[in-house]
């Protein structure tokens, strides 16, 4: 396919450190093909946005840098290393998944301390940290409140404050605001880049959402399926933090426009092939 | 005080319409007591017998609870090391089961000459039966994890001990609470048939003993005092179950049923 951009003179490259970089990375499920291999940079504080149609593998791919999954074939790299170095070089990673995948049974406050908790970070650290990381996603004043008294869009900032208290140093997120309603959703979009920009994020996301894809991040990522690969890449060099006057310029419209049809092209593309 | 109220005024008000309809029947169709007695031939039972009933009942509580307590410790122990291993389980379920689908009254009678000790005997044979819901729960429980939450765990690195202490214990409680509220309710069962299996009388005799002699006696008020007695300690136990649930179950919506 001619319209691949070869990603290996992607950003990561050319600006900042590399994060994370995938080496020719596939990966099957039994007989099925889920991702061709991929090779791929992520560069410090960059916002990469994954999109593309269903069984694209943006999530596989996603999960197989979060060490969700193994790689069939190929190699990641982060920051430099192999995974078992990662906490080792002091880099923190953290997921958010799609559903805000938290303990029914504990408070805002106990499920934002878990990864602490888990790490044995001493409770004299990690209350100040887990007050400060709910404060970051407006929930003071709920840290006693359990999951079912919460709204959806409170639960998935919950789970963002869980992987914000970790401070990582990449973030991942698997359609973090795909089961949120529209009005919600864009809030939380406007938040999350004023907090990234703010945090200095490195941060790669999945999204079915162009409009999302567009408002968030720095480097659009399109995906096709049969097998799952990467079809193109696009930039959207914008200023940071964006808000809702970004949403309404005729320039968020026309990134949009653009986006919309590299994806067009990236459906016919997971059809003609097989 | 609504959500309070309700939920005892409803059955309480059930119960005296019940019990009115009953005492108007048994008078104006002149039935005889003993044939089937009145409520308040039952109370005047009650009241006269009570020093004897009240012993039965001492002893049977003794018998349930001991029984009740014993299919939890072992009940719950048991589950854990199903869940540790699939062999074991595999290995050892199909007895499980066994001892569960056979009837309590058919064992009864072998558990009560092989153990000289009444009580004990009494004891062994409504916790095997009590013991079952809690393996079964527990087991469950302790399984169905949500995946998600076990994936964060694993990438989070969780240990396996926190992910038993900080993962499926929590997440086992309600499977685990709705197999003490089944099994409390057995165990009493358990207790009142193997009484009446042994049919033994004398010092520490249960309120099945009672109901045996009262029924000898053709004293059916007496019967129908000891039944009301058993059958009170069975709403008392399930109604202990049913807050001890809600005050522990608070996050889930099973807390919120009686």
């Amino acid at each position: 396919m001619d319209m691949t951009i070869d990603t290996t003179m992607g950003i990561a490259t050319t600006t900042g450190a590399a994060v994370i970089e995938t080496r020719g990375v596939a990966k099957n499920f039994g007989a099925a093909r889920a991702l061709a291999p991929v090779t791929l940079g992520i560069a410090q504080g960059e916002f990469c946005a994954l999109i593309g149609p269903s069984g694209c593998g943006k999530s596989t791919l996603l999960k197989l840098i979060a060490r969700l999954h193994q790689p069939t074939a190929g190699e990641i790299r982060w920051w430099g290393n192999d995974f078992s170095n990662v906490g080792r070089t002091g880099k923190q990673l953290a997921f958010v998944f799609q559903d805000p995948t938290l303990m029914p049974w504990a408070d805002a406050d106990t499920n934002v301390r878990l990864p602490l908790d888990l790490a044995r970070v001493p409770l004299k650290d990690s209350i100040p940290r887990v007050r400060a990381a709910l404060e970051l996603v407006e929930l003071a004043g709920r840290e006693r409140a359990h999951p079912r008294e919460l709204s959806g869009g409170m639960r998935m900032r919950v789970s963002i404050a869980r992987a914000l208290v970790t401070e990582p140093d990449l973030l991942l997120m698997d359609e973090p605001f795909g089961a949120l309603d529209e009005f919600t959703r864009i809030r939380l979009d406007e938040e999350f880049s004023q907090l990234a920009f703010e945090r200095q994020l490195t941060a790669m996301f999945v999204t079915h959402s162009i409009y999302e894809a567009v408002f968030l991040a720095t480097r659009v990522v399109v995906m096709a399926a049969n097998p799952g690969r990467i079809f193109a890449e696009y930039v959207i060099d914008e200023p940071l933090p964006r808000g809702a006057g970004f949403r309404d310029s005729t320039r968020f419209f026309a990134h949009c426009r653009e986006l919309s049809a590299l994806l067009n092209q990236a459906c016919i593309a997971s059809r003609s092939v097989s | 005080m609504k959500r309070i109220a309700v939920p005892l005024a409803a059955p309480a008000l059930t119960g005296i319409f019940i019990l009115a309809a009953w005492q108007i029947i048994c008078a104006s169709c002149h039935i005889p007591p003993y044939l089937f007695p009145s409520p308040a031939a039952i109370a005047a039972s009650l009241a006269i017998c009570w020093p004897s009933l009240l012993l039965a009942l001492f002893s049977t509580l003794k018998v349930t609870l001991l029984a009740f307590a014993l299919a939890v410790l072992f009940g719950t122990l048991i589950a854990f090391l199903f869940v540790q291993s699939r062999a074991l389980e595999v290995s050892l379920l199909p007895y499980a089961i066994m001892l569960q689908v056979t009837p309590i009254a058919a064992v009864a009678p072998l558990i009560i000459i092989l153990i000289k000790n009444l009580f004990w005997a009494l004891t062994l044979c409504a916790a095997v039966i009590a013991v079952f819901p809690i393996i079964s729960n527990t087991t469950i429980g302790l399984r169905s994890v949500d995946p998600g939450l076990l994936a964060y765990f694993r990438m989070n690195k969780a240990s396996r001990l926190q992910i038993l202490l900080r993962l499926r214990i929590p997440g086992a409680m309600p499977f685990f609470m709705a197999g003490l509220r089944i099994s409390s309710g057995l165990s009493l069962i358990g207790a009142v048939v193997a009484e009446f299996v042994a049919g033994t009388g004398g010092n520490g005799a249960g309120l099945a003993y009672q109901i045996l002699q009262a029924s000898f006696q053709l004293d059916i008020p007496r019967m129908f005092a000891a039944l009301a007695l058993i059958t009170l300690t069975g709403v008392a136990m399930a109604g202990l179950m049913a807050l001890l649930s809600k005050s522990i179950l608070k996050w889930h919506d099973a807390g919120d049923t009686k």
